[in-house]
């Protein structure tokens, strides 16, 4: 079949193309790394789960403390090249989970995106439209800012704040059964004025942790990336890029309108709910461990529509491969300066004068 | 793989019994009989809130038939196309294609038994033609089995409507002729019972909207489907519909063959217009003309003269609020049936034999009933006669002379230069100091409303 074909095609090729800036992006930072060193340490990283234990985590609130047990996985290595070990550590516990990191947020937040903009018919909307990354927002500012502490308080805090407000979202633009894009659109434009109100009062009373809360705005918890950050997000956005996939067609289908949609036996309602939960989910899971990343699910699949026509069967899994490697790049500027800064800042500085150029010379607007 | 076009019918009762489509069991819902109507509106009505849309419709489609839903803009026919292809749920009666109600099924099993080719067929996103047409197949498509038929499926559709040589063009550099049957191409992918069209041809040219019906009465005829399409143009619908059905302001004012559901009371009620209605000359089909609002010219003019001429000149008499009658004329002449639609009087002879005594009596006392006589070229000497002595008078040229009477009715419509045939029609001499009413005035049938007002406005002649 040629759209299978040219789906697999074009993810193989930018599947390539993630392992090499993955690998450029290792040799980065303030240590020097050879690539084969890298290539090396990145091997030896290789593990496949093969065992489940239970662990201990402290958990801290209003003073309070108090252990909780947490699932651990445990893994088997396959391989074991000999590399110096000051180089293995800097690979393989500092860089290589970020770099992970970033792909997966990359993907989830390019295919949320790519979803979203099928979904409206609208070349604007990016994950963030129905007010996910302004739930999280305000989650993960009312933690930092409240100096609740515990493992995962901040990403489980934004989490749950994402998928709230594009649940509120949702509810409020339904009425009888029927939830118009339209009205989603503008409902989610009022969420987030109004949680963009809110996230700001947090500030004003974030005192010392003001410098945390902002650093979550601008995308830039992926500083502090570790494996277990990786093994929670991968799962999730995996699932979901799954079931949005399953959805390619209905998604196209969609593109020609609510009403033609109907009569070609798609429940556009029902669709239209599936859509809708599991790209804000993904996008939930994406803000929650990198923070708030603006411009790779608004860019991406412009670009990749554009080279690979707006058939999402395609254009999904090659927008989320390729905005997994646009991620990966953009940390990479964003840690290789004499001073880091959060890859939010990168994203939309690349990003914007990107749109803008394809806004004038492309057909963007024709969307 | 067979290339057979599977029987529509056979769609319908591979749907009817299949459970992953969300239908109910078999049993319950009862095959259909052939004697059943495929396509049936029993009792339909809906509204938007408060405002009654569709209002008690019933109607019935057979297989092989195609029935045009005509009627004004806002009577209600897309909202009875939404009830029909299951996009709107009727609040009472029902819609049952092949004995299955359709608000009761699944989106994906009403699609399998009703197609729709929607109004506006503009494509945002360039897909390909073969990825629009596959999209038709979309209510047959497991989401992890595919859809195995679907490559035969559009393979036959873009060979039906002879769109294989765009299956790799995108869409959207498709001409809107082009785009037309490529949408008609999806619909037959989904290889349904029914069709239903919302105004397949409302942006296309008069070639393609031709066509276009052709293509969907052809369809219709070879794959014993049951179409319903929402056409406005009356004289197209008329020309390829089995049957048309007359929807106003969301009641069903008459359901039949052309001919018959096409008359000047139906349209006045539907359109709330005067029309003409008159055999198409080429295709023998009803051809509505709607006249323009009935102007202030109250008077009565009689007309003189046979043929299309003739016609025009009564037309737009009638159009100017003058009330005509016309006379002498051959019972079947083109001039007497039109005035005759237009509720004109006439008086009939037969053609090509000397008018007898009664009809020239009859004929006197209409043109001496009238305030204004007008002579349509060319006119017998028999004819001329009647109107000796009558005025004012208004001579209609046609043909060479048309252009110098435009020009004349532009100058005043005075005849500076009466000449011989104007003289013996009015009995008066070519004194040129003398009103030119003296003379007949002349006009054009477009400009014949002008040429009477002018004639009648003029100062009292000699005689009186």
């Amino acid at each position: 079949m040629a759209v299978r074909r040219k789906a697999a095609g074009w993810s193989a090729g930018l599947t390539g193309l993630l392992v090499a800036v993955a690998l450029v992006s290792a040799t980065v930072g303030p240590v020097s790394v050879s690539l084969p060193t890298v290539a090396k340490a990145a091997l030896n990283a290789v593990g496949v789960p093969t065992g489940l234990g239970v662990g201990s985590e402290t958990l801290a609130l209003f003073g309070a403390s108090a252990t909780v047990p947490v699932p651990e996985l445990s893994y088997t290595y396959l391989f074991s090249f000999p590399v110096d070990s000051t180089s293995e550590t800097i690979v393989r516990r500092i860089r290589l989970p970020r770099i992970a990191l970033a792909a997966t947020v990359g993907f989830a937040l390019a295919a949320a995106g790519t979803v979203m903009q099928g979904f409206f018919r609208n070349p604007m909307a990016d994950p963030s439209i129905i007010g996910v990354s302004s739930g999280a927002a305000v989650g993960a500012v009312a933690t930092i800012a409240l100096s609740f502490s515990g493992p995962y308080a901040l990403q489980t805090a934004a989490f749950v704040g994402a998928v709230v407000s594009a649940f509120v979202v949702y509810l409020v633009a339904t009425e009888g059964g029927r939830t118009p894009t339209a009205t989603l659109l503008l409902a989610g434009v009022a969420i987030q004025t109004l949680l963009g109100a809110v996230v700001s009062y947090l500030l004003l009373r974030a005192g010392e942790s003001l410098e945390q809360a902002l650093y979550w705005l601008m995308g830039g918890l992926l500083r502090n990336a570790v494996w277990t950050d990786v093994a929670v997000t991968v799962p999730v956005a995996a699932v979901c890029f799954g079931v949005l996939l399953a959805y390619g067609r209905d998604l196209n289908v969609l593109l020609l309108g609510e009403g033609d949609a109907h009569t070609l036996g798609i429940e556009v309602e029902r669709t239209k709910r599936v859509l809708l939960a599991v790209s804000s989910v993904a996008t939930a899971a994406a803000v929650a461990v990198a923070g708030s990343i603006g411009f790779v699910g608004l860019v991406v699949p412009h670009i990749m529509r554009l080279l690979v026509g707006p058939d999402h069967r395609v254009l999904l899994p090659t927008s989320a491969v390729a905005g997994a490697a646009f991620l990966v790049a953009t940390d990479t500027v964003a840690r290789s300066g004499g001073v880091e800064v959060p890859v939010g800042i990168v994203t939309a500085a690349l990003g914007a004068p990107f749109f803008l150029y394809l806004l004038r010379t492309r057909e963007v607007h024709s969307l | 793989m067979t290339l057979d076009l599977p029987s529509p019918l056979d769609a319908l009762d591979a749907s009817a019994g299949d459970d992953a489509a969300g239908t109910r069991p078999a049993a319950e819902t009862g095959r259909r009989t052939d004697d059943d109507p495929l396509l049936e509106v029993d009792d339909v009505s809906l509204s938007y809130g408060d405002l009654s849309v569709v209002s008690d419709v019933s109607l019935s489609v057979e297989p092989g038939e195609f029935v045009g839903l005509v009627g004004p803009n806002g009577a209600g026919k897309t909202t009875l196309l939404g009830a029909i292809n299951g996009v709107l749920a009727p609040e009472t009666g029902a819609v049952r294609v092949g004995g299955e109600r359709v608000a009761d099924l699944s989106s994906r099993a009403a699609s399998r038994l009703v197609a729709t080719v929607p109004q506006d067929t503009t494509v945002a996103f360039d897909f390909s033609v073969a990825d629009i047409v596959e999209m038709g197949r979309t209510p047959y498509h497991g989401r992890f089995t595919g859809d195995p038929d679907a490559a035969a499926a559009v393979d036959r559709a873009l060979e039906r409507t002879e769109t294989e040589r765009f299956r790799d063009r995108p869409v959207g550099s498709l001409s809107g002729g082009e785009r037309q049957r490529v949408v008609l191409a999806r619909a037959l992918a989904q290889e349904t019972p029914a069709l239903v069209l919302d105004e397949p041809t409302a942006s296309l040219d008069v070639n393609h909207q031709v066509r276009t019906l052709e293509l969907v009465a052809d369809l219709v005829d070879d794959e014993g489907k049951a179409a319903l399409a929402a056409i406005h143009d009356l004289d197209l619908a008329a020309r390829f519909c089995d049957r048309l059905a007359v929807l106003a302001d969301g009641d069903l004012l008459a359901v039949g063959p052309p001919e018959e559901v096409l008359t000047a009371a139906h349209l006045d009620r539907a359109f709330d217009t005067d029309a003409a209605v008159l055999p198409n000359p080429v295709t023998g089909t009803p051809a509505v003309t709607p006249l323009p609002e009935p102007g202030d010219l109250d008077r009565r003019v009689h007309v003189l003269g046979t043929g299309p001429a003739a016609a025009r000149v009564v037309s737009t008499l009638t159009a100017a609020g003058a009330t005509v009658t016309v006379g002498p004329l051959p019972p079947g002449d083109v001039a007497a049936e039109g005035a005759r639609e237009l509720g004109a009087s006439v008086t009939t002879a037969p053609a090509f034999a000397a008018i007898d005594a009664e009809t020239e009596a009859a004929v006197r006392e209409r043109v001496a009933a009238a305030d204004a006589v007008v002579l349509v070229d060319p006119l017998a000497d028999a004819l001329a006669a009647l109107v000796r002595d009558r005025e004012p008078v208004v001579r209609v040229a046609t043909g060479e002379d048309a252009a110098s009477a435009t020009a004349e009715i532009g100058a005043d419509g005075a005849d500076d230069e009466p000449d011989g045939p104007s003289d013996r029609w009015t009995g008066r001499g070519t004194d040129s100091d003398r009103p030119a009413v003296d003379a007949a005035a002349r006009a054009t049938p477009e400009t014949v409303a002008l040429g009477v007002r002018r004639a009648l406005d003029r100062p009292a002649s000699a005689d009186d």
